[in-house]
């Protein structure tokens, strides 16, 4: 799962010029110059990481800390490049710490949403039947549900905590992630490589998880990406819809929901969250693209 | 909305003003390609030089990788990304390809030059009926009604003999068998009435008879055409049998370039004489194998070859000698003074003085040989169709129908016989990847040295005719177990049990090559990875251990040891081929199912896998199931043949009676339709129409009625023809046996 790059070797490494296989930095690169879309998509994702890893280094207030006398004066300044918010705290701050939050979250539920539908999708492919009709039922009638709705019932049930988000996230993802997962397995599995793993004795769990799930990286890896973007947005509306993780810990969902009221007034302290999210959904959705450009003429 | 513009524009037709002065159709002079990647450039073609007059077919050959497809391509201007062309013209009627417009370029593709590539799907859009994709093509270059387009793709759709053309108009491209598919693809071409059409290997992994059917048709549209064709091939037979002028081009450079009978007859270049050396003799008696070796070529074409500056077939050449081959470039001189026949090497006379080296044959003496490993005995496959919601529809698919046959320790049995003919499924049932519906298929270990050496000596005193169509499996020699042997561990029934119900030891003792080079091998893997894991998981070895073996293993399959670390999508087609072969033999085996293992890779390296299932069979332990449409390699390697027609084996016996006296109507089309590499062989005298019926129904007569030459009104479509026997030999034929066949009893 974690060597999940798409190919991107050109036709045929030449006999004599090709040979060793490339390094994964250097993969990652070439991806990432290969599409100019992924390029720029690749840029904005790593700006936000280096934000939400070196957060504490690149603040200069603690992202919790109330100065109710800064209120008179929200607005950006070379104190506060980015003002504060409607209880004086430094938005900043509190955008590169809720960077964190979500560079944190996200990944972890997707990738929760990746194993679960990988091993799903394999399951209903590989061995078919009732299994499988069994797996594409309930996924079918999960997909049915409006997902935000599940998402409020089910943390309205259990309550609002980043465990549940991931869970939430990862559970009503992976019937998609299952489906994609599905469908190439039912091609592959007809391949000759399947067959001799088969005539060796191979154990049908090897054989889905050697011979079959590399070979769905390519779409994989594609739809982790554009997932990423959609659950920033998903938790961005649980935040903002007061269900997202619990304050006073930065959230940028949640940042909207305290201040949208003031929009009018003081507009940056719900319009630059609002611009974060944006900014990393649209990193997010780029990468994926640049990345299925890169794949396809690999 | 764009294209609107491109249906109305018409290819500038070379007006007699401007008329080309040259009469070549297509005239590449001193062409060179160069691919530009991040590491360095490197040449693929150089100084490629030749031209194709309207009407004439041009034969182009080599190995795999030495840049046939890139001539193709340079010429259609499609050359990929990092590729480019350096040096040379390209005038199709004059023109230089490299000049042209865009537009003009777009007119031309297609059009003028029309391409035929050997995979027919990769030019058929799967979700589009095959009739829109027809009509598509005069739409797009200029006509305007949709009724005359429609009759025009009917029209060629007879042109190239598919059957009920208005019917398949409407069907999708999966739904029509490989030969049908090329068919059509070829009817795609010619809608556009091409003046040139470059074929790339159209015939390769299609039957012989169709492909024998597809050459006639080429062979004819071209003279009603006038259309002019290179054709891309590895196969001297096919070549022969098309073309006028033939061009061999190794490590990008054309070595040789003369008529085809020229060429054939004295060829000059030691790369050609290498070639045609590598082919199994199709005059030759037949051999069986284990007991004659090919000549191959030594050594690979290597990508380093391609920069050489001197002679690029240096490091394989026999006469190589440093200063002259080496030192300098080497230009295309003519042999024997000869303008139209022209080699490049500098020392023509010294190889043609030298003899081409003779065919080592190898004395066969294994105690095993001869013992049956595997007897089948009225397997049967059915497999039944599910329609909606799972349950049965109640059709069924008869896929393989009563197969006696037995496969013996050092011997080839091979199941010839076109595509749907019930081969692969044979294959699947005997390796266990689908069980058999009914019959038994016994595994046998060989008993060393016992006494009775298997069937062939028995064949003498076998009994003769008999009109039981049981009689098969009774009466076939080695039929029977030698009494005396004790059972238990000594046989196991494995027909009907699927391959996970086998005990590991036998599903080593079990192997299979498989065809498609593209679906053999994971693409996820590394070479290593997939050498290395057999040698693991069914023989235990160690990590070094398994590491030391897959040395072996790449040296015995003749590749070199750097292509471990690649994944398969680096290595060529024929490269891939040769490491599912290496896997095959990884575990041992004693019985190895090769389903057209050869197909898809070159002559040269064909003759070194052939030698290689040659030797294996040398040490009179491994039996060696050959399923293949090459008649040629059959004649070669088989010490007995099946042949199979839809479902059933219609004859089967030892190579040597069948090849000499075929006596059932569908063998001796098969034998006849086989492409030879010899420029006098005459043109197949019986070319079957016309295609099998679909196995789906219980047949009242015998298969083979609705294509038979020689049916028996009456008789043959009511009746199930009587298996006979003679001797070791057995027929499924209603027709009177004269003569010949009966005397070997
Ligand atoms: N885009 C590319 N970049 C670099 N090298 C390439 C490229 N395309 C082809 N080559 C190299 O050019 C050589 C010739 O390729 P080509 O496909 O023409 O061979 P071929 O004779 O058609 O082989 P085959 O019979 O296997 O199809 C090969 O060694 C291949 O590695
Ligand atoms: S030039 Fe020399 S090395 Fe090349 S083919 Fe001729 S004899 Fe052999
Ligand atoms: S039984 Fe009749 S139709 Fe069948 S092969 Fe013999 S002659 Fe032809
Ligand atoms: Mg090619």
């Amino acid at each position: 799962m974690t060597e999940v790059l798409p190919r991107l070797e050109t036709r045929d490494a030449d006999a004599d010029v090709g040979g060793t296989r490339d390094p994964w930095l250097a993969v990652g690169l070439r991806v990432l110059t290969a599409s100019p879309i992924g390029t720029i998509g690749g840029v904005i994702l790593l700006f936000w990481a280096i934000v939400a890893l070196f957060a504490p280094w690149l603040t200069a207030y603690p992202p919790n800390r109330i100065d109710y006398l800064l209120i008179a004066d929200p607005y950006p300044s070379r104190a506060h490049w980015l003002g504060v918010d409607n209880l004086g705290r430094d938005m900043w701050s509190r955008i590169a710490h809720g960077a964190r939050t979500v560079l944190t979250v996200a990944p972890i539920a997707v990738l929760t949403a990746a194993i679960l539908g990988s091993i799903l999708g394999l399951l209903a492919g590989y061995r078919g039947g009732w299994i499988d009709a069994l797996i594409t039922r309930i996924g079918d009638t999960m997909l049915a549900f409006p997902k935000i709705i599940l998402y409020l019932i089910i943390i309205a049930k259990f309550g609002a905590s980043a465990f549940n988000i991931i869970a939430v996230i990862g559970l009503t993802s992976a019937p998609i992630i299952a489906r994609i997962v599905r469908a190439v397995t039912l091609d592959v599995k007809n391949r000759d490589y399947v067959a001799a793993a088969r005539m060796r004795g191979e154990s049908a769990a090897y054989i889905m998880l050697v011979e079959i799930l590399p070979n769905v990286r390519g779409p994989l890896i594609v739809d982790f990406f554009l997932r990423l973007g959609y659950t920033t947005i998903a938790i961005g509306v649980l935040g903002f819809l007061g269900v997202g993780l619990p304050p006073p810990d930065p959230d940028w969902g949640g940042m909207v929901k305290e201040t949208y009221g003031l929009l009018f007034v003081y507009p940056h302290m719900t319009l630059i969250p609002c611009l974060a999210i944006s900014t990393l959904v649209i990193g997010f959705n780029f990468l994926a693209t640049g990345l299925k450009e890169a794949g396809q003429d690999g | 909305m764009a294209e609107t513009g491109d249906r109305v524009r018409e290819w500038p037709m070379p007006d007699g003003a401007t008329a080309p002065t040259t009469t070549a159709m297509l005239t590449l002079d001193g062409l060179g390609v160069e691919a530009n990647g991040r590491r360095g450039s490197s040449r693929i073609l150089q100084d490629v030089s030749f031209d194709i007059a309207p009407g004439e077919a041009f034969g182009l050959v080599g190995e795999s990788g030495c840049g046939k497809s890139t001539v193709a391509l340079a010429v259609m201007r499609y050359l990929g990304r990092g590729l480019s062309l350096t040096n040379g013209r390209i005038l199709f009627e004059g023109r230089d390809v490299a000049a042209m417009a865009t537009a003009e370029l777009r007119a031309l593709r297609g059009n003028r030059i029309a391409m035929v590539y050997q995979d027919p799907m990769s030019s058929l859009n799967p979700v589009m009926t095959i009739g829109r994709q027809l009509i598509e093509v005069p739409l797009l270059h200029g006509e305007t009604d949709a009724a005359k387009a429609r009759a025009r793709a009917i029209a060629m759709l007879g042109e190239v003999r598919l059957p009920d053309a208005t019917a398949m108009m409407e069907r999708y491209p999966h739904q029509l068998s490989g030969g049908q598919q090329q068919r059509v693809v070829i009817a795609m071409a010619l809608m556009a009435e091409p003046k040139l059409l470059i074929m790339d290997e159209p015939t390769t992994g299609l039957d012989v008879t169709i492909e024998a059917a597809i050459l006639d048709l080429v062979t004819e549209l071209r003279a009603k055409f006038g259309t002019a064709i290179l054709f891309i091939s590895h196969n001297l037979g096919t070549v022969a049998r098309l073309c006028d002028r033939i061009g061999v081009l190794y490590a990008g450079r054309l070595v040789e370039t003369g008529s085809i009978r020229d060429v054939f007859k004295a060829p000059a270049h030691p790369y050609t004489r290498g070639l045609l050396a590598a082919l199994p003799e199709h005059k030759a008696p037949v051999a069986g194998g284990g007991h004659r070796r090919l000549s191959p070529i030594d050594g690979t074409l290597k990508a380093a070859d391609r920069a050489r500056t001197g002679c690029a077939f240096a490091p394989r050449c026999g006469h190589v000698e440093p200063v002259a081959c080496e030192t300098r470039p080497i230009a295309l001189t003519a042999v024997m003074g000869d303008g139209a026949h022209m080699a490049r090497c500098s020392r023509l006379a010294v190889v043609a003085a030298a003899k081409p080296s003779a065919r080592t044959s190898m004395p066969a003496a294994a105690a095993n040989r001869g013992q049956v490993l595997l007897a089948l005995d009225k397997l049967s496959k059915r497999y039944d169709l599910t329609g909606r919601f799972g349950f049965t529809s109640g059709a069924s698919i008869y896929a393989l129908s009563d197969a006696s046959m037995a496969a013996r320790a050092g011997e080839t049995l091979a199941i010839v016989g076109e595509s749907g003919s019930g081969k692969s499924t044979l294959a699947k049932v005997v390796s266990g990847l689908i069980p058999a519906t009914s019959g038994s298929a016994t595994l046998r270990r060989a008993a060393p040295h016992s006494s009775a050496p298997g069937g062939r000596l028995r064949e003498a005193e076998s009994p003769g005719a008999t009109e039981d169509t049981g009689a098969l499996h009774t009466s076939a020699p080695g039929g029977r177990l030698p009494t005396g042997e004790s059972p238990g561990a000594m046989q196991e029934e494995i027909g009907t049990v699927g391959v996970d119900q086998r005990s590991p030891d036998t599903r080593r003792r079990i192997q299979m090559v498989f065809q498609n080079p593209d679906s053999t091998l994971n693409p996820s893997h590394s070479i290593e990875f997939a050498l290395t894991r057999p040698l693991r998981q069914q023989r235990g070895l160690s990590r070094a251990d398994a590491k030391a073996e897959v040395l072996k293993l790449m040296e015995r399959v003749r590749l070199p040891a750097d292509l471990l670390r690649r994944k398969p999508h680096q290595l060529s087609g024929g490269q891939r081929q040769r490491v599912a072969v290496a896997r095959a033999l990884a575990g041992q085996p004693d019985l190895i199912i090769a389903d057209e293992p050869v197909s898809a890779l070159d002559v040269s390296v064909q003759a070194a896998i052939v030698n290689l299932l040659g030797e294996l069979l040398e040490t009179g332990d491994l039996a060696l199931v050959l399923i293949s449409h090459d008649l040629g390699l059959v004649r070669h390697m088989a010490d007995w043949v099946a042949v199979m027609y839809l479902g059933r084996i219609v004859e089967y016996g030892p190579a040597s009676q069948v090849f000499a006296a075929p006596f059932h109507p569908y063998t001796e089309a098969l034998l006849e339709a086989a492409p030879k590499p010899d420029p006098d062989a005459s043109a197949p005298a019986i070319v079957l129409k016309g295609n099998m019926p679909s196995p789906t129904e219980r047949l009242a007569g015998c298969g083979f009625a609705s294509r038979c030459p020689k049916k028996i009104e009456g008789v043959c479509e009511r009746e199930m023809p009587p298996v006979r026997q003679f001797g070791a030999h057995t027929i499924a034929c209603h027709r009177e046996l004269s003569g010949g066949a009966t005397t070997s009893v």
